[in-house]
């Protein structure tokens, strides 16, 4: 009796320790303290668009694009955009930095997701104003090599 | 290893004035996140491709800031409003600063 407890004790520990493990990453607040760095303010809702599939089934490369409206003029534009995902072992993605010469502030990429979770951006206009939009992506197999 | 690494870009030859052109661009790179172990139980270091620089005709378009967060393989694709015909350059940057470009002309009719 003595000794299946135990056994059962350990086995406990060892996925406690597992869970422990697994915890070490990212988490909403880390994600919006990754943007909050380096844009400073409060963002509204709004402004952009994130296309990514409901459900990835390879969280190695998931396809995101991400739009902000803007009429990208020398008055008027998106200087920056931040994107980051709440469930990574680290918050940030990637940062992108545009002129007017862009025309358009649309980017595509594809993301390493580790779990389901929250993509996040936050886009940057000239005059200091913040827009952000966040997008679940449900994930089957995570992408970070764990 | 860093043979392999090579950048792919397509980009229009010919635009008209002002128009919005789409680019895409590719480079080989294992985006090697910091997170890995290898055989040996041991940590893969991190080794990312963390910066992308376009101009045209010098003058920047776009300057990208990757995470380990970002696929193997980085591919992007992005707009350039061309006004005039130029050279669209390209610059990747690796975490042991060693670097990659590429160019490709836009003749604009």
């Amino acid at each position: 009796m003595v000794a299946s407890r135990l056994t059962r004790r350990t086995a406990f520990a060892a996925l406690a320790g597992v869970l422990v493990a697994r915890n070490a990453l990212a988490t909403p607040d880390q994600a919006r303290d990754w943007i909050a760095a380096m844009a400073k303010g409060t963002p509204q809702a709004g402004k952009i668009s994130l296309k990514a599939p409901e459900i990835a089934e390879n969280g190695n490369a998931v396809p995101l694009t991400v739009t902000v409206d803007s009429e990208m003029s020398g008055k008027s534009y998106v200087k920056a955009l931040y994107i980051a995902a709440d469930g990574n072992p680290n918050a940030g993605v990637a940062v992108y930095e545009f002129t007017p010469l862009s025309g358009k502030a649309e980017v595509a990429l594809r993301v390493r997701l580790q779990q389901t979770q929250k993509i996040v951006a936050v886009a940057e206009m000239n005059d200091g104003t913040l827009y952000t939009a966040s997008r679940e992506v449900k994930v089957t197999i995570g992408g970070c090599g764990g | 290893m860093a043979d392999d690494i090579k950048p792919r870009l397509r980009v229009p030859t010919n635009a008209k004035k002002g128009e919005l052109v789409e680019v895409k661009t590719l480079i080989t790179h294992p985006m090697e996140t910091g997170q890995r172990k290898d055989a040996d139980g041991k940590l893969v270091p991190r080794l990312i491709v963390n910066t992308l620089a376009v101009t045209y005709n010098g003058k920047p378009v776009l300057n990208a800031k990757l995470e380990p967060a970002v696929a193997a393989n980085p591919y992007l694709s992005f707009f350039v409003k061309v006004e005039e015909s130029g050279t669209l350059k390209f610059t990747w940057t690796d975490d042991n600063k060693q670097s990659w470009t590429a160019e490709s002309k836009i003749e604009v009719a």
